[in-house]
């Protein structure tokens, strides 16, 4: 085994080990959140899954930006195939250790690299609707520095990548043609052979060093990208996965029920009930806060959708509320959860383990009372998400710790609460004048 | 004119039970326009010969404005108290015009001790008409243009977006969509409690987007099947000054047109 096979054991190591961290980071952050069970109607789940996410099946409501997106999709989960085979040959030291397959590999590899062109295609085509067209979409108060220039370096690092590869297949195949040692005759090149006259001038010795830079800066470009997902919106291209599977499959207008409001109104409700007694708390912990004042108090399921987001604007552009110039964005309710999600965590880190006040909270500091009633619950943006994103769920949860636990909803609201409340109606109706329509 | 309508006491003190119980909420109560609604249904369903009641004075609000305002506990203590009515009928089918009422009974009860089948009004008289106990002959709408304004409870909320355009299939008459509609339609700025509200500041109010786009599509009536949607829509229609061209109708009330009632 020499250097160059132990220097790439030690890459992939180090690459995959750091990533492992940051997914356990992410992990940790997520279980902050408070339980909710999506374990159930396991089959549908599955079925969701393969089709939201393997089967792209919500990106196609938009058809331009659906297929491009699906090319670089399927273009990046085969090309990974390739991958595989780098890596084998990176810790064996072999050269294209999968071409004994023969006539199948030429094909795989003549498919990879009309791939990798597509690939490339879409890329400038996404770079040119952001950086030339500028989409409405990719635009809004959320859409601050970093989530722009995020954007812009995924579609750059995957060209590069893409260029590594198709250059490294050309010179790969100049070599092979020159019958320089272990370049066994291997894959049929279609696109990569178009790249050949730029290098068919150099000497086989250059050629050599140049082959082994594509081949290193592929693989570790792609270390350096794996390591890069965490922090970026483009984690979704994992993420996408669990949190299709853990969608909510109830009816979209469906809010979540609080069973521990129904243990209490049914006490009061109950008229054998002991009025002096004490519910029991538990182990004798505080109770939990009504609704959602920060990052902990939302389900752990809104906290994965937050990590999911990608970013698209998907649900803002079809928001009622931001389309008619309402301070809401649905999108800028799941990066501002991410946003706090990622500070509690690294006030966690930094404080050995445990959460420290910080006197910040997502309700007021990130979100305001201004956008959380702005939302007319149309589910919209939960419709439009290609990834089954939910923000109303948060903005519920919200809502409900403002009147619950601050008791500050808008002050029409708190006219319509006490008419529900005194008369069984949202208006001053008597409930006994029920019956007047029958009388007119 | 008083209209007859039987409640869900009376017929159980003479030993009777209905086939469907009318939830008529409250805007189908109280709200002036609403009423015109509710009666509409009331008249199909008597024209039909379908054995209904109401729960009259013991009907109270769902609870859904007071869920969507983010307070729990006078969501829960109305729906207990309207299950226990409920229950105590031992009524099984609801039958209702309003999306918001439907989506709380049906999707929201259940977890609480109340499972009913619950309907949508369009997905009830769909039915009535295709047993031939209704007949509609598209009557006076005959190929004038209708656009239908799909509500949000109804349509993304519960997957129900046929049974209103059947319903309107049955008028004769051209059916036109905007631009935005089915699961793209865009909300008619009600839903959420907003109903009850100021408008956050913004450009402009959603329901007049909305309608904007409901116009564009040069309708003679624009269709609803909720009473919010239909507050929201004709407030639309004359902040444009169209009131005079475009009438704002819900599917019940061009059914029971249609059919001469
Ligand atoms: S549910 Fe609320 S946040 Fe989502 S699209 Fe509708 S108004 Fe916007
Ligand atoms: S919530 Fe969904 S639709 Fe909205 S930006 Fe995120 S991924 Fe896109």
């Amino acid at each position: 085994m020499g250097v160059e096979n132990i220097l790439f054991i030690v890459a992939l190591a180090v690459g995959i080990g750091l990533f492992a961290r940051q997914v356990r980071r992410i992990a940790r952050n997520v279980r902050l959140g408070r339980d909710e069970d999506r374990s159930d109607r396991k089959a549908e789940r599955w079925g969701v899954m393969a089709r939201v996410a393997l089967g792209q099946g919500k990106m196609v409501v938009r058809p331009v930006a659906g297929i491009m997106h699906i090319l670089i999709y399927v273009g990046f989960v085969l090309i990974n195939l390739e991958v595989l085979e780098i890596i084998i040959d990176g810790i064996f030291g072999t050269h294209r250790v999968l071409s004994f397959l023969g006539g199948f590999y030429d094909l795989m590899i003549a498919v990879f690299e009309w791939l990798a062109l597509g690939v490339v295609v879409a890329c400038v085509v996404f770079l040119a609707r952001r950086l030339v067209i500028r989409i409405p979409r990719f635009k809004g108060r959320e859409m601050t520095s970093w989530p722009k220039r995020d954007a812009v370096y995924i579609l750059l690092i995957e060209l590069v990548l893409m260029g590594a590869l198709l250059k490294m297949n050309a010179v790969d195949q100049l070599l092979q043609e020159r019958g320089a040692e272990h370049f066994v005759k291997a894959g049929s090149f279609p696109v990569s052979s178009w790249l050949t006259p730029f290098f068919a001038g150099m000497d086989t010795g250059t050629l050599l060093v140049l082959e082994r830079v594509y081949w290193w800066a592929h693989i570790l470009g792609i270390l350096a990208f794996l390591n890069y997902l965490p922090i970026s919106k483009h984690f979704h291209i994992i993420l996408a996965f669990p949190n299709t599977w853990y969608s909510k499959l109830e009816p979209r207008t469906q809010v979540r029920n609080m069973p521990r409001i129904t243990e209490e109104v049914k006490l009061m409700m109950d008229p054998s009930a002991d009025p002096y007694a004490t519910p029991a708390e538990g182990d004798g912990a505080p109770p939990e806060r009504f609704g959602a004042r920060d990052v902990q108090d939302l389900s752990w399921k809104s906290l994965l959708d937050a990590y999911t987001c990608t970013e698209c604007g998907r649900c803002t552009s079809e928001c009622p509320a931001n389309l008619t110039g309402k301070l809401l964005s649905p999108r800028k309710i799941m990066m501002d959860t991410r946003d706090r999600l990622e500070e509690v965590g690294r006030n966690i880190d930094a404080n050995n383990g445990t959460f420290q006040d910080d006197g910040k909270a997502l309700l007021g500091d990130y979100i305001s009372e201004e956008e959380l009633w702005a939302c007319t619950t149309c589910n919209a943006c939960t419709q439009a998400c290609p990834v089954n994103i939910d923000p109303v769920a948060i903005i519920m949860d919200m809502r409900r710790n403002l009147v619950m636990e601050e008791s500050r909803p808008r002050p029409a609201l708190t006219t319509m609460l006490t008419n529900v409340e005194n008369n069984g109606a949202p208006w001053q109706f008597a409930q006994s004048d029920r019956m007047k329509w029958t009388e007119e | 004119m008083t209209t007859r309508v039987p409640t869900m006491s009376e017929l159980t003190a003479s030993g009777e039970t209905p086939e469907v119980l009318f939830w008529v909420g409250c805007a189908g109560s109280f709200d002036d326009r609403a009423r015109k609604i509710t009666k509409a249904f009331v008249k199909l369903m008597h024209h039909a010969g379908v054995k209904f009641a109401v729960l009259g004075t013991e009907e109270s609000c769902t609870g859904d404005p007071a869920r969507r305002a983010g307070n729990e506990f006078l969501f829960q203590m109305q729906a207990l108290q309207n299950i226990q009515v409920l229950n105590g009928y031992g009524v099984r089918r609801i039958v209702t015009a309003c999306p918001h009422c439907f989506n709380t009974i049906r999707n929201e009860y259940p977890e609480l001790g109340g499972s009913y089948e619950v309907l949508h009004h369009s997905q009830f008289l769909n039915t009535l008409l295709r047993e031939g106990r209704l007949k509609v002959e598209g009557g006076s709408f005959r190929g004038k243009r209708i656009t239908f304004h799909d509500p949000c409870y109804l349509g993304r909320g519960n997957g129900e977006y046929e049974a209103p355009r059947e319903l309107l299939s049955k008028l004769d008459a051209e059916l036109v969509e905007m631009k935005r509609s089915r699961a793209q339609g865009l909300c008619c700025g009600a839903g959420g409690a907003q109903m009850f509200k100021e408008a956050e500041p913004g450009d402009r109010e959603v329901n007049i987007a909305r309608s904007e786009e409901a116009l564009g599509t040069a309708p003679a009536v624009i269709a609803a099947g909720c009473p919010f949607c239909n507050t929201m829509m004709t407030d639309g229609v004359k902040h444009f000054e169209k009131e005079g061209e475009v009438a704002v109708k819900d599917l019940a009330e061009l059914i029971a047109e249609a059919a001469d009632l």
